[in-house]
């Protein structure tokens, strides 16, 4: 009996050895191509074409700016090779611009730095106005706290502190956010066919708080040297003051008080170059009528294509995506060869010779 | 225990052969037989945009003819659930095309398109390349897309203006798998008249080309294209401009910057982006409007390039 029990017993047991190392078979099958079809993925999928960038970085910008305490100066007009730019050369000898952004210390490595590697650099001279000193940026500290309820301070300390440190270096004084976008050398066409010698303001014109109007503060607006001038002596006379934290509206009270008029900053097709939102609201949105931008506009709003100038000035609740984009757009990509639909007539002013004061 | 070992080892060795074998049934590429004919000496990997000084020194003349020689003929393939989209394409960057052509896998009245009635997209592709190519007329090139993608064909035609289309020209974004070569659909495919008559010729061989695929599993409809054109003598080339950035994008541009703005802060925009970019994708019909304007009215006054070609705005628009 036991040799037989052996037998039967020696034949299960190979019988289980068999189907065991089936079953190893299939386990190592299934292992091994697995493995092999994983190596293939590593081995020949290699990443497309990532390119290196070409030179060192801040060298760049430090051959382009030189500080001068707080004001970063252009020393070199961005070049483009194949590009004639003797028109916009010409604009901005004759129509300088001083840029000054309104920042807080919380934007001064992200926002700020933004709007200094894009639009900035084609203002003649440019100073980002904070509320602390920041000798990295640069900014000047204004002395004021953050918040809403101080921007209407840091706006009167950073124009009176423009005039004084600035005021022989630059025609026109633009005001923008750290959000906002500015194709400056559309400001200076615009610009070209006044004088800085005039009380005149230019900007997004809304109609309502005061008579004449107020212009938007996140579209940016510029004052002329002598509506500069006039603003800050109103303060020492006490003729304006601090009257409430709506910079704009405050503002334009005080431009009001002081003689200094709105002007007309739309193109010649009537159509508005500042702009205080996005280029996708303005240019997909439908305003219902009752909406606040449609209300509240000085001139009648357009909707669709013709909401915007090709030449536009400004655009506003621009994050760091959209203000390298808008950069991307207006100063790097263009359809090679295409002959514009909107093509103006040049300045009244002519480039030829000093312009009169 | 060996013996059990030995098994496991052995199955693993079979499962490798097996998944090896599979894939190079999957993607196979094949000799082509080498051609005495020089025409078919094509060697050009990356292809870049002419020179604009050697673009200057042609005459008046020379520049009419080769406005003609540049015409480019767009198809789109479009499907009538995303209706949007053809809406997109329709009132944006194809009122560029000198020809836009809509193919569609099935009619719909809201929508002006050819009805290939194929469901099969590979199949869709076929036939809409053999509708375009029998019905180009005189011009001598041809961009695929899909309509979310954005092109600008101006620049296109940039990149193409001293290419000859009687040589096999098939570019755009070029990947690699395996040891296939394709160009991306998502970027648009650009073919010169000469690649699509080669490929015509290769899709009549059911064996090469066949109208289901043959690889045990699906293959995309891009890489199938650059199979039968490999047949057909016709390889993928990448379209960059003189830094050797590529022209075609399959992301928007905001997904670009974003990725450039995290890896290169100092250069940004020269880092990713191309001057004369030729198309970007993955847009919405908002995203599209924003393009049409940043690209085609959005400038700084006072700049002029005196470009040696003009291109007339489309008539009967007003976002560009």
């Amino acid at each position: 009996m036991s040799p037989g029990n052996k037998e039967e017993t020696g034949g299960e047991r190979e019988v289980m050895k068999s189907h065991g190392s089936r079953c190893l078979f299939f386990l190592g099958f299934i292992v091994g191509s697995c493995t092999l079809y994983l190596l293939q993925l590593v081995w020949f999928e290699h990443p497309g074409l990532i390119l290196q960038p070409q030179g060192a970085g801040n060298t760049t910008l430090s051959k382009d700016w030189r500080a001068e305490g707080a004001a970063l100066i252009n020393l070199r007009h961005p070049k483009k090779q194949g590009k004639d730019s003797h028109v916009a050369d010409e604009l901005y000898k004759k129509v300088r611009i001083l840029c000054w952004v309104m920042t807080a210390p919380k934007n001064h490595q992200t926002k700020a730095l933004h709007v200094k590697a894009t639009w900035s650099r084609r203002c003649n001279r440019v100073v980002f106005m904070s509320s602390v000193n920041d000798p990295n940026l640069p900014a000047v500290g204004l002395g004021t706290g953050e918040g809403r309820h101080k921007l209407y301070w840091k706006t009167i300390r950073a124009f009176h502190y423009i005039l004084e440190k600035h005021g022989d270096e630059a025609d026109w004084f633009l005001k923008a956010d750290d959000d906002t976008f500015v194709a400056v050398d559309n400001l200076r066409w615009i610009l070209s066919n006044h004088t800085p010698a005039q009380p005149v303001y230019f900007g997004k014109h809304f109609k309502l708080h005061v008579k004449q109007g107020f212009m938007s503060g996140g579209a940016g607006y510029v004052l002329s040297k002598e509506a500069l001038q006039r603003y800050v002596k109103a303060f020492s006379t006490k003729m304006c003051t601090h009257t409430s934290p709506e910079e704009d509206v405050a503002l334009a009270r005080c431009m009001e008080k002081i003689g200094v008029r709105p002007g007309d900053s739309r193109d010649t097709l009537h159509r508005d170059t500042f702009h205080p939102l996005a280029p996708e609201f303005h240019l997909t949105r439908k305003f219902d009528k009752t909406h606040w931008y449609w209300m509240e506009n000085f001139h009648r709003p357009a909707e669709g294509p013709q909401c915007c100038s090709d030449l536009a000035v400004s655009f506003h609740y621009v994050d760091s995506v959209l203000m390298q984009t808008l950069e991307y757009f207006t100063n790097h990509l263009r359809p090679w060869g295409y002959r514009y639909r909107y093509r103006p007539s040049p300045p009244l002013v002519g480039l030829v010779g000093p312009v009169k004061t | 225990m060996i013996s059990e070992g030995s098994s496991f080892v052995k199955g693993m060795a079979m499962g490798a052969v097996f998944c090896l074998l599979l894939s190079i049934l999957g993607s196979f590429s094949p000799n082509v037989p080498g051609s005495s004919d020089p025409e078919e000496e094509h060697h050009h990997h990356h292809v870049i945009a002419p020179n604009t000084k050697d673009m200057q020194e042609l005459s008046q003349a020379e520049m009419v003819e080769l406005s003609q020689k540049v015409r480019v003929y767009c198809l789109i393939m479009v499907t009538p659930k995303v209706l949007v989209h053809w809406a997109a394409a329709n009132s944006t960057w194809a009122k560029h095309c000198d020809k836009a052509a809509y193919y569609t896998s099935e009619s719909s009245k809201a929508m002006d398109a050819i009805d290939l009635k194929e469901s099969d997209e590979w199949a869709r592709i076929r036939v809409a390349l053999k509708h375009a190519y029998e019905n180009a007329g005189d011009m001598r090139w041809f961009f695929m897309a899909r309509p979310t993608t954005f092109a600008i064909i101006e620049n296109l035609k940039y990149l193409i203006l001293d290419k000859d289309p009687s040589q096999p020209f098939y570019l755009g974004r070029s990947q690699k798998s395996g040891e296939l070569e394709y160009v991306e659909f998502d970027s648009g495919i650009v073919f010169s008249y000469d690649a699509l008559r080669r490929l015509m010729d290769i899709l009549k061989n059911d064996d090469l080309c066949p109208a289901r695929g043959r690889a045990i599993w699906k293959v995309s409809e891009e890489k199938q294209l650059a199979i039968c054109l490999k047949y057909a003598g016709v390889y993928a080339e990448n379209g960059e401009d003189a830094h050797g950035l590529s022209l075609f994008n399959s992301q928007s541009i905001s997904t670009l910057i974003t990725d450039s703005i995290s890896k290169n802060p100092d250069k940004v925009l020269e880092s990713c982006c191309s001057d004369m970019a030729i198309s970007f994708s993955g847009l919405s019909p908002n995203q599209m409007q924003v393009m049409m304007y940043g690209v085609y009215r959005l400038r700084p006054y006072g700049h002029d390039f005196h470009d040696s070609m003009i291109f007339l705005p489309p008539k009967g628009s007003d976002n560009d």
